[in-house]
């Protein structure tokens, strides 16, 4: 990797200029985004350089335990948002843990494997290798879940009377819930089979092209990124399965009723 | 038949009554009484609470709920739809065509596109579905409350040949003549609890 061009901060500020344009575009035409152009631009910075300061320091004491308390808190914050997209939730505990339990059993059971196996680090935890995988594979099973989850809350209040005529024709809970599920599972894996479809052709992945940049083989950069992306798929498919099946369960009984009284009620548009 | 005893639903009951083989019961009552949630639990639709349910010699507790509600069949007063032709329905439809002149329905109806159907239709389209499992108990929610007065005698007829063949009924109306017409008895549920009407 000697061909590795390390950037100076001068190139930074270079970078950053086009942000002025936009912002000075915006003014011009009275778009109002500026603000919400320069905080986005100032919250970025100091993130990624946080992100950064920790990152160079856990990669450097290399204890196990800190990896995975940065994984649990990463965990944590991904199942968080999971809650937050959704305009219904399952009530009390199952609302945020359903979510979060889903998306952390098949970011990390596949994680684990990849690690184990495949990649072959040592020791296997490795926080330079370990921590990157499982917040790829944690972000993109926490994109599809959220909208699996989304999708089956909101379709099965709004199919509400077809799935009881079902119930009441005496099919049993899966029977019934089976065209929401149905669609709930294709709105979390779509995504994904789109993304892995375009890659290559409409864009490159942004893992792949880092590497091509600090100097790997783009062989070796696309068996990377063909690894992470499986990865990622197998994940996602897991996670949404768990989370969908998960909220089936609950959002009926053994009796084969609709129990929509364990659903919170819409949050309200905020126009 | 149908035994119901002490049966319990948020502000309903506990509640019992007895409906024999053919006989039609009417429930009666001012809107938001309960007469709905009244017919949802014993269909076992909500959670409840009841020491007995007895169809025939079907005893609730005793078996899953998909095998309670064939043989005791609930009309809610909402019709649902899931599929985008009307035949898709119905486990049967070309036997089930030839009833649909008993409702005052083209034999065609199967072939209609859900979206297009208006409320009466439904109800009437949703009867004949809730047929076809030959249930030995009908739970009705207004099943004319949508239809003109030449069609609802129609679908009394119907239900009147459901008698014959002793199903029970128990129906919930808001049309005064109409227990007059098909019920032997009526029973006004008033503040949860259930009183029998002497003519």
């Amino acid at each position: 990797m000697n061909d590795y061009i390390a950037l100076t901060y001068f190139d930074l500020m270079l970078a950053a200029s086009f942000l002025l344009i936009n912002g000075a575009l915006s003014m011009g035409l009275k778009l109002g985004l500026e603000r919400k152009l320069a905080i986005a631009a100032v919250r970025m910075t100091v993130q990624l350089v946080l992100v950064g300061l920790l990152l160079k320091s856990l990669f450097s004491i290399l204890s196990p335990w800190l990896t995975l308390l940065v994984a649990i808190a990463m965990g944590m914050f991904a199942g968080r948002e999971i809650w937050a997209r959704q305009n219904r939730r399952l009530r009390g505990i199952w609302g945020f843990g359903l979510g979060t339990g889903a998306m952390s059993f098949a970011g990390a059971s596949v994680t684990l494997i990849a690690l184990v196996t495949m990649i072959g680090s040592e020791p296997w935890w490795t926080p330079r290798f370990a921590l990157p995988m499982f917040g790829m594979i944690l972000g993109n099973a926490m994109t599809g879940i959220s909208l699996a989850q989304d999708s089956l809350h909101t379709s099965v209040v709004r199919e509400c009377t077809a799935i009881e005529a079902k119930i009441l024709l005496g099919a049993d809970r899966w029977q019934a819930l089976f065209p929401v599920v149905r669609q709930a599972l294709r709105s979390g894996f779509i995504p994904t089979i789109n993304g892995m479809a375009a890659t290559g052709i409409v864009f490159l992945p942004g893992m792949m092209t880092g590497q091509i940049l600090s100097g790997v083989d783009p062989n070796e950069a696309v068996k990377y990124q063909l690894l992470i992306t499986f990865l990622i798929a197998g994940a996602t498919g897991l996670g949404v399965l768990l989370a969908t099946f998960g909220s089936v369960w609950r959002l009926s009984d053994d009796r084969h009723r609709l129990r929509l009284d364990r659903l919170s009620k819409a949050k309200e548009d905020d126009g | 038949m149908l035994h119901v005893t002490n049966l319990r639903r948020l502000m309903i009951g506990p509640v019992s009554f007895r409906l024999e083989d053919g006989e039609c019961v009417a429930i009666t009552g001012p809107s938001g009484c309960g007469k709905s949630v009244l017919l949802r639990a014993i269909a076992d639709l909500d959670p409840n609470e009841a020491d007995n349910l007895l169809a025939g010699k079907i005893s609730r507790a005793e078996v899953p709920a998909t095998r309670w509600r064939k043989h005791v069949a609930m009309l809610p007063a909402d019709s649902g739809w899931w599929q985008d032709r009307v035949g898709a329905h119905f486990h049967d439809p070309d036997k089930t065509a030839h009833q649909l002149p008993l409702v005052d329905l083209p034999e065609n109806a199967m072939e209609w596109q859900v979206s297009r159907l208006s409320t009466g239709e439904k109800h009437r389209l949703a009867l004949l579905r809730c047929l076809e499992n030959e249930p030995s108990v009908l739970l009705l929610d207004e099943p004319t409350a949508a239809l003109d007065h030449e069609t609802t005698l129609k679908v009394e007829t119907l239900l009147k040949q459901q008698l014959v063949k002793g199903v029970s009924i128990l129906i919930v109306t808001h049309d005064i003549n109409q227990p007059k017409r098909i019920a032997n008895r009526i029973l006004r549920l008033h503040s949860g609890k259930l009183a029998e009407i002497t003519a």
